[in-house]
């Protein structure tokens, strides 16, 4: 485990404690039932985690235990992949400004405070890996950026990497009745989509002055960091996360979405079961939220708590988001829940807290399953995963206990109480024992 | 499933038939009154409970309902459900009046929408009777009342047309900008002064009917009299302090409503013997909820104060919430089924005055039964439907 630039020894050690152990010593977790999300269930299973990574998984009888592991038993307990969400709003993240409605440049990496307590009640929540946006103010509010919950101070630590070590993250859009308000912003649906199509066409020109230039430095257009974004979108680089509410607007991000080719993903999507059929067409995943009633917003009064069945019937890879804080990180499973209430597949509904939430993020290879080979990222539940009754008692991330349940400062995180929305508090490292001066 | 979409709204409305003897059976009759009854029928004439008993011995009856769970319809114990709608535009937004920031006249069932979507939602989800009326969100909002879910009109529905009157001691009773007070001083000076013209106008009215009417004023004299309590939002535990304080020195009932730090205050809570109503657990913790624990019936429970569940109010998504869920969630964080169910039928029963009629299932009471396909908490079981004053409403949509 990378640590850097923590100002406390103590602090230091115990991190010391609880990451380094778990990643040079292979650990066993043996007695739970496994919900791997690739397959059936396993009961009486074994998970083996080793240098932050899986490297066993299997029935008891099946798996060969590494000699000097570290042994723990989690009999009763479910075990499932860390949780993937893939759309939130924690760490106080913020995008464009009024400035304008199209603002490709601005990264949700330059605002999220790391040591937002939100950080800590997703992990609480069991969520390991998670994409934060700006919000849905603007038809382009700015680069999302994809988070893995480490126990880390930093953005540059808390940040998912891509294969050339830069910073992983999509674009967030919106469209519908958000981004519609007094000029520059645009006041009808048409002139929206206008908008962005003309914003489209101009990346468009910049990438071909790009390829003309082909690597000549005399040749190549000034350099535009907006410009830059879309191209990556149109590239197939950087997914687009699009916030759309009603029938008519999905339908008109998979029409702009054709034009112009770039990779989408259709977020909240309330009256997509209306729609599912050409969404299904479309080859489109859909990140679904699960408000528990309706009402509130008029786009969205016809959110259906069976949106995620009808979808997932009609061949749509559906997953689920917080939106926090519309929903509250702590019960991202709920979720999941609530869609098997409303007729999901069981395994469909694990699935999409888990794996397909993953492949929106272009993350399949390294979360979302308990699978050989894949990141450790799991969580440890005390019963079924879609019932009330259930906790979440630790999620580990990448080997690391992130969150513990029996460990008071975490639980209240867990709980809520006072100081539970205070920045986390190793940053007051020395406040209280005597280090003033 | 996909049936039940060709109409438009998710939680389309049940079928009501209304039947003048019908009878409920539960593999699981939960009646409140002690320990739950295992195959148990509710027997309903005219509108009221004549017979409990082992469904062995049920009698004959035209219309039978099977179902694996019912306990008594819910009560929610504080909502705003029917003044504000479903669509969160102005047209369908009733519960707060901004002109003044003390409106004690302004009363909830000149305000009630009971064909309001939201209305059918919260019965879909086992809800027969509703404490609603004007929100938090001004110092003194106005007044609210009880109803039944029947969504026919106020006048046939109503319980109790004034319940309680709204006081938000809470940072959103705070606005600022002139049209109320702008600190928690200013606050609290404003409603003791009220309080004080209703004890003066109280003696007026006594010494000469002639005097003339204040509408405000007269509904104020009932919460002097100890007639009506003061429903007070407040979440910092220094504003619950400030609730309390006044309380006391007008003697006057309060019921505290959210009351999210009211952990740091249990032996004072407990000594006032108040009424508290814990923010749904689920609520956003921002503002002056940012201390607010999912835990908080649990600790009221262990603190033996009494309280109620409620869906509160929500400004924006969702328009409501739903009690039984938020029950649900403190169940997770603690709280024992058992005391769960009492925290939405027999407490609220009791805060509100009405436990002669509804909240357990007992000879007598109001034929008010809410149906589950199985543990009424769990986030998978449906409630199938409920059962007003002996007519039937099955649950369809997103409601089952």
């Amino acid at each position: 485990m990378k640590i850097k630039r923590l100002p406390c020894l103590a602090v230091l050690l115990l991190f010391v404690s609880s990451g380094i152990v778990a990643q040079e010593v292979p650990h066993v977790f043996a007695g739970a039932r496994l919900e791997t999300c690739e397959g059936p269930p396993i009961d009486n299973g074994v998970l083996v985690v080793h240098r932050g990574k899986i490297v066993a998984v299997g029935r008891a009888a099946d798996v060969a235990i590494p000699a000097g592991a570290v042994k723990l038993d989690a009999t009763g307990r479910t075990i499932m992949p860390g949780l993937v969400c893939s759309h939130s709003h924690i760490g106080s993240v913020s995008g464009g400004d009024s400035s304008g409605p199209i603002q490709p440049e601005v990264r949700a990496l330059d605002s999220i405070n790391a040591r937002d307590p939100g950080i800590q009640k997703a992990q609480a929540g069991g969520i390991t890996t998670v994409n934060v946006m700006p919000g849905s103010g603007h038809l382009l509010s700015g680069q999302t950026i994809y988070m893995k919950l480490r126990d880390v101070f930093t953005m540059e630590e808390l940040a998912v990497r891509n294969a050339d070590g830069s910073i992983a993250g999509g674009i967030k859009m919106a469209n519908g009745s958000n981004p519609r308000k007094s000029a520059p912003f645009p006041g009808t649906r048409g002139k929206a989509a206008a908008l962005v199509r003309a914003q489209y066409h101009r990346a468009r020109d910049y990438q071909r002055k790009v390829k003309a230039a082909n690597g000549d430095p005399e040749k190549m257009p000034d350099r535009s960091l907006g410009m830059e974004a879309l191209v990556e979108a149109m590239e197939g680089k950087r997914m687009v996360h699009h916030h759309t509410h009603r029938q008519d607007d999905i339908l008109t991000v998979l029409r702009l979405q054709k034009e112009f080719g770039f990779r989408v993903v259709l977020h909240h999507v309330s009256e997509g079961w209306m729609v599912a059929k050409e969404i299904a067409a479309a080859k489109v995943p859909c990140s679904v939220i699960m408000i528990d009633s309706p009402g509130g917003k008029l786009e969205a009064s016809r959110l259906s708590l069976q949106t995620g069945a009808i979808l997932d019937e009609a061949g749509v890879l559906v997953g689920f988001h917080t939106d926090d804080g519309i929903t509250d990180s702590r019960l991202f499973l709920r979720s999941a829940a609530l869609a098997v209430r409303a007729g999901m597949d069981r395994q469909k509904a694990l699935q999409s807290v888990t794996i397909a939430n993953a492949r929106m993020l272009d993350m399949q290879d390294r979360v979302g399953t308990l699978t050989v080979g894949k990141d450790a990222d799991f969580v440890l539940l005390s019963g079924d995963p879609f019932s009330v009754y259930t906790r979440v008692q630790q999620t580990w991330v990448e080997g690391s206990k992130v969150f513990d349940l029996s460990d008071p400062k975490d639980r209240l995180m867990a709980t809520g109480g006072f100081g539970a929305s205070n920045d986390q508090a190793q940053s007051m490292c020395c406040y209280g024992q005597g280090g003033g001066k | 499933m996909l049936a039940a979409f060709a109409s438009a709204l998710p939680c389309q409305q049940g079928g009501a038939t209304s039947s003048q003897r019908s009878v409920v059976v539960a593999e699981t009759l939960y009646t409140m009154t002690g320990e739950p009854l295992k195959n148990a029928f509710v027997l309903i004439e005219n509108g009221k409970i004549t017979a409990i008993g082992d469904a062995a011995k049920m009698p004959e009856s035209v219309d039978v309902t099977r179902v694996k769970v019912a306990t008594p319809g819910l009560i929610d114990a504080h909502s705003t459900v029917g003044l504000t709608g479903v669509l969160n535009v102005p047209h369908d937004q009733d519960h707060l009046e901004k002109s003044s920031p003390m409106q004690p006249e302004l009363r909830a069932v000149d305000a009630f929408h009971p064909r309001d979507p939201l209305v059918e939602w919260v019965r879909g989800l086992g809800v027969t009777t509703l404490h609603t009326g004007h929100s938090p969100g001004s110092l003194l909002s106005g007044q609210t009342m009880v109803i039944k879910t029947h969504g026919r009109s106020v006048d046939q529905d109503v319980v109790r047309p004034l319940a309680m009157v709204a006081v938000t001691l809470a940072d959103s009773g705070r606005p600022r900008g002139g049209k109320g007070p702008g600190t928690r001083a200013k606050s609290v000076a404003m409603l003791r002064e009220k309080l004080l013209e209703a004890k003066a106008y109280a003696a007026k009215r006594k010494r000469s009917e002639d005097a003339a009417i204040n509408l405000g004023l007269e509904t104020m004299s009932q919460v002097i009299a100890g007639d009506v309590p003061l429903l007070i939002t407040a979440h910092r535990a220094h504003d619950l302090a400030s609730a309390l304080r006044v309380a006391r020195e007008f003697d006057i009932r309060v019921v505290l409503d959210g009351a999210a730090e009211s952990y740091l205050m249990l032996p004072a809570i407990k000594q006032a013997s108040v009424w508290v109503l814990p923010h749904p657990a689920m609520a956003r913790t921002r503002g002056d909820l940012e201390n607010g624990t999912m835990e908080l019936a649990k600790l009221l429970f262990d603190a033996k104060i009494p309280f109620a569940m409620q869906s509160g109010y929500e400004s924006y998504v969702p328009k409501t919430r739903v009690v039984l869920w938020e029950a649900g969630i403190s169940v997770m964080y603690g709280l024992s089924s058992q005391d769960a169910l009492h925290a939405m039928t027999t407490s609220p029963a009791k805060m509100l005055g009405i436990s002669d009629r509804v909240g357990a299932l007992r000879v007598g009471m109001d034929g008010d039964v809410a149906l589950f396909d199985g543990d009424p908490f769990e986030y998978t079981t449906h409630c199938v439907g409920s059962v007003i004053d002996g007519v039937k409403y099955m649950s369809t949509g997103d409601g089952r």
